[in-house]
C-alpha cells in the first residue's frame, strides 16, 4: 500500500509543530522578562494550545466512516505511540502521580509498574490480532467473535461501565487546571474544559482525536521534562537524573532517620486547622516495608492495574488505526517507550522535590527552619493563601518539623518549579501540559463510548440500514451528550482522581479481559460462555466493590483492608476470576462453535490475509 | 481447518507467548514478591528493591515488548504469513 503523501509528510508537519511550541515558550520567557505577569502567561500557554488542538481537530474533519471509526487505517506505528501514550496518561499521571510517590513511597509505586506492564500482554495476547479482525471497536470484536447481539450488547455495557468513571475523573482534571489557570471558577472550568475535548473530536471522530493526541503528547512531554532536568541541573544533581540520584535518594533515607517518620493523628490535623486533601511525609522514600501483607498489596494492585489496561478499550482501539497487523504490534512498543519517558521521570521528580525541601545544605530547605521565616517565602505564601500547603506546630517549638509540613499531591508537580526558582513560565508550561493529559485522555475515553454506542448500539442492532450520513450524525450527537452528562457529574465533585480511575481498570478487567483473550486464544469458548463471563464477571465485581464499601482515600490506597487485602481499588481481582471461571465452565458444558467460527479463529492468528470484518 | 503450516505457525506463536508471559510474570511480580530483602542490594547507587519499582520494571517492559515483537515477526515471516515487507519502515 502506498503511502499518502500526508503520511509522509507527518514527521516534518510535527517537527514543525514542536519548533513553534518552543518558539513560543521563548517568547513566553522574553515576555516574562519584560514584565509580563504569572497570571497573563498561564492564561497564555493554556489558551494557545487548546487553540491549536481545536485547530488540528477542525482540520481533521471528515465525512468518512472510515475516517471517522479508524483515522483511515493510515497512521504510522511510531505516531501511533505517541496518540496511544498521550490517550493513555491521564491528569492524574501527569498532575498526581509524582505527589503520590513522594507521599506514599514503594507501597504507591504499584501504580507505576502496573500502569506500564499491562503493555506486555497488550502486545502478546490482543492487539495484532484485534487488528487482524479488522473490528471499528471493541464490542465490534465481541459480535463477531461470539455471533450475535447480546454478546455486542454486554461488551458495550462494560465498556460504558468502566470509561465512564474514567471519564469524570479526567473532565475533573481539566476544570482543576482550567480553572487554576484561566482564574475562573471550577464549575465554569469543566465546561471550558469540556468544550475544548469536543472541539478536537467532534468534526472528525478518531482521525481527528489522534492528531490531536500526537500534538497532545509532545506538549506534555516537554512540560514533564523540561523542569526536572533543568531542576537536576540547577541544583547539581547531575544532566540525566535518572541515573544520579542514587546519593540523593540514600541522604533521604538518612535524613528521614534523623528527623523522624511521624503518622500524624487525623483528629490533631483537623484541629490543627490544616485544609481536608493535604498530607504529611509519613512513608520512608525508598524503604520497601517487610511482610506478607505489602508485598501483596503492591502485587495484587499492580496484577488490577496490568490486567485493566489489557482490557481497557480506549486504549485497544489506538491499535485498530495502524496500516498493518505487525505495524499495530509494533506501535504497542512504541506506546510503552513514550509513556516510560514520563513514568521513568516521576520518581526522580519526586526526589528532587523532596530533596529539596528537607537537606539542610540546600538554600531550599524548609524543614528544621524557623515558621516565621518559612512563612516568608514566596512561594509558600502563594500555595498557602490558595490552601494547598500548610503548616501546623504540633510542638509549639516553632521550628517546622517534618511532621508539621502539610502539602496537596498535585502541589508537588505544580510548584515544584517555583522551589527550585525556576522561571515562572516553566509553571505555565506544566499547566498546559496538564491540561494536554486530560484531555487527551479524554477524547479517547468520550469517543469510545460514543463510537461503541453508535455503531454497535445505533448501526448494528437498531439500524443496519442507516445511511453514512446519518450514522456519522448520531455519532456526534452522541458524543456531545456523553460530554455533557460527564461534565455535569464531574462539576458535582464526586470523587477524588485517583481512585475513580483505579476502579476503571477493575470494571474493564472484570468484564473485558477474559472474554477478549480466549476468544483469540481459546477455540472452545463459546457465545454463552463469553456472555456468562461478561456479567458474571461484572456483577461479581461491583457486588464485591459495593460489599467492601467505595472509600475514596488517594494518599493510603490501603486503608480499608478488607478480606485477603483487597479493598475497593482492587475488586478486579475477585471480579476477573469469577469471569474467568463462569466463562470456562459455561463453555464447556455448551456445544463447541461451528466450522465456520473455528475457521475465523485460524484466520485471526496469522497476520497476512484480508481483514475478517470487511469494511464498508 | 488449520492447514499444518498454520498450525506449525501457532505453536511457535504460542511458544513464543508462553516465554514472554513468563518474563513479564517475573517482572511484574516475583521481583516485588522479594522487593523487601533485596531492597539492601545498591544498583547504580540506589536500593535495588526502589530500583526496580521506579525504573527497572518498566524498562524490562520495553525491552521485552520490542524483543517479543521481532521473534514473532520472524516466525511470521518463516511460515509465509507476514503481512509487511521489512523495507517499509
Amino acid at each position: 500500500m502506498a503511502k499518502s503523501k500526508f503520511v509522509q509528510d507527518l514527521p516534518k508537519i510535527y517537527g514543525w509543530y514542536t519548533g513553534g511550541f518552543i518558539a513560543f515558550m521563548l517568547l513566553m520567557a522574553v515576555f516574562e522578562k519584560m514584565g509580563m505577569n504569572a497570571k497573563t502567561i498561564g492564561i497564555l500557554f493554556v489558551g494557545f494550545t487548546i487553540l491549536i488542538y481545536a485547530i488540528i481537530g477542525i482540520i481533521s474533519r471528515t465525512v468518512d466512516v472510515d475516517a471517522y471509526y479508524l483515522a483511515g487505517r493510515q497512521v504510522p506505528t511510531v505516531f501511533n505511540g505517541m496518540a496511544t501514550a498521550a490517550d493513555w496518561m491521564s491528569g492524574a499521571s501527569f498532575v498526581a502521580m509524582a505527589g503520590g510517590i513522594y507521599f506514599g513511597g514503594y507501597t504507591f509505586m504499584a501504580f507505576l509498574v502496573g500502569w506500564t506492564g499491562g503493555y506486555v500482554l497488550v502486545s502478546s495476547l490482543l492487539a495484532p490480532y484485534l487488528r487482524k479482525f479488522g473490528c471499528y471497536t471493541v464490542p465490534d470484536f465481541v459480535g463477531a467473535r461470539y455471533g450475535g447481539n447480546f454478546p455486542r450488547f454486554c461488551a458495550v455495557l462494560v465498556l460504558v461501565l468502566a470509561s465512564f468513571t474514567y471519564v469524570t475523573a479526567q473532565i475533573n482534571a481539566t476544570g482543576t487546571i482550567a480553572s487554576r489557570a484561566l482564574a475562573v471558577p471550577f464549575e465554569v472550568g469543566v465546561w471550558v474544559g469540556l468544550v475544548s475535548i469536543l472541539l478536537c473530536s467532534m468534526l472528525g471522530g478518531m482521525r481527528a482525536v489522534t492528531w490531536t493526541q500526537v500534538a497532545q503528547y509532545i506538549v506534555l512531554i516537554i512540560a514533564y521534562l523540561i523542569p526536572v532536568f533543568w531542576m537536576s541541573w540547577k541544583g547539581g544533581f547531575g544532566i540525566i537524573p535518572h541515573f544520579q540520584l542514587g546519593e540523593e535518594v540514600e541522604k533521604l533515607a538518612k535524613l528521614e532517620a534523623q528527623l523522624g517518620l511521624v503518622a500524624n493523628a487525623p483528629d490533631a490535623v483537623k484541629a490543627a486547622g490544616v485544609p481536608a486533601g493535604l498530607s504529611s511525609i509519613a512513608r520512608g522514600h525508598s524503604a520497601v516495608p517487610a511482610g506478607h501483607v505489602v508485598a501483596w498489596q503492591y502485587i495484587s494492585l499492580a496484577i488490577c492495574m496490568m490486567v485493566g489496561t489489557a482490557s481497557l478499550p480506549h486504549i485497544l482501539m489506538r491499535y485498530f488505526t495502524t496500516p498493518s497487523v505487525t505495524s499495530a504490534r509494533r506501535s504497542v512498543g512504541w506506546s510503552l517507550f513514550f509513556i516510560g519517558l514520563l513514568y521513568l521521570s516521576a520518581p526522580m521528580l519526586a526526589t528532587l522535590s523532596k530533596i529539596q525541601l528537607l537537606d539542610p545544605s540546600l538554600p531550599t530547605a524548609i524543614i528544621g527552619k524557623k515558621i516565621s521565616d518559612v512563612m516568608q517565602i514566596e512561594w509558600v505564601k502563594n500555595w498557602m493563601a490558595v490552601k494547598q500547603v500548610a503548616i501546623a506546630d504540633f510542638n509549639k517549638d516553632g521550628i517546622l518539623q517534618l511532621n508539621e509540613w502539610f502539602m496537596r499531591d498535585d502541589v508537588v508537580v505544580l510548584a515544584t518549579p517555583e522551589v527550585a526558582g525556576l522561571p515562572y513560565v516553566i509553571s505555565g508550561l506544566v499547566a498546559a501540559g496538564g491540561m494536554a493529559a486530560a484531555m487527551s485522555t479524554a477524547d479517547g475515553l468520550i469517543l469510545a463510548m460514543a463510537n461503541a454506542l453508535s455503531h454497535d448500539v445505533y448501526y448494528k442492532m437498531i439500524d443496519s440500514k442507516a445511511s453514512v450520513v446519518k450514522r456519522l450524525m448520531v455519532a456526534r450527537v452522541l458524543l456531545v451528550v456523553i460530554g455533557v452528562a460527564a461534565a455535569y457529574i464531574s462539576a458535582m465533585r464526586l470523587t477524588g482522581i485517583l481512585g475513580a480511575v483505579a476502579w476503571a481498570f477493575d470494571f474493564a478487567m472484570s468484564g473485558l479481559f477474559f472474554p477478549l483473550v480466549l476468544g483469540v486464544w481459546w477455540k472452545r469458548a463459546t457465545r454463552s460462555g463469553a456472555i456468562a463471563g461478561m456479567l458474571i464477571g461484572t456483577i461479581v465485581g461491583t457486588a464485591y466493590l459495593i460489599w467492601v464499601g467505595p472509600t475514596f482515600n488517594a494518599a493510603t490506597p490501603w486503608k480499608d483492608i478488607h478480606w485477603i487485602f483487597v479493598d475497593n481499588l482492587r475488586f478486579g481481582i475477585p471480579g476477573a476470576l469469577a469471569s474467568l471461571i463462569s466463562m470456562v465452565v459455561v463453555s464447556l458444558v455448551t456445544k463447541p462453535e461451528p466450522k465456520s467460527v473455528q475457521d475465523m479463529i485460524d484466520e485471526v492468528r496469522i497476520p497476512s490475509g484480508k481483514t475478517i470484518i470487511r469494511t464498508a | 481447518m488449520a492447514t499444518p503450516k498454520q498450525e506449525a505457525h501457532w505453536q511457535a506463536t504460542k511458544r513464543l507467548m508462553i516465554i514472554t508471559m513468563s518474563l513479564w510474570f517475573f517482572f511484574s511480580t516475583v521481583v516485588f514478591m522479594f522487593a523487601a530483602d533485596i531492597n539492601s542490594v545498591k544498583f547504580l547507587g540506589y536500593p535495588l528493591g526502589y530500583y526496580m519499582t521506579a525504573q527497572g520494571s518498566m524498562l524490562a517492559f520495553i525491552v521485552m515488548i520490542f524483543w517479543s515483537n521481532n521473534r514473532q515477526e520472524k516466525i511470521d515471516r518463516e511460515y509465509g504469513f507476514s503481512d509487511e515487507d521489512r523495507e517499509d519502515d
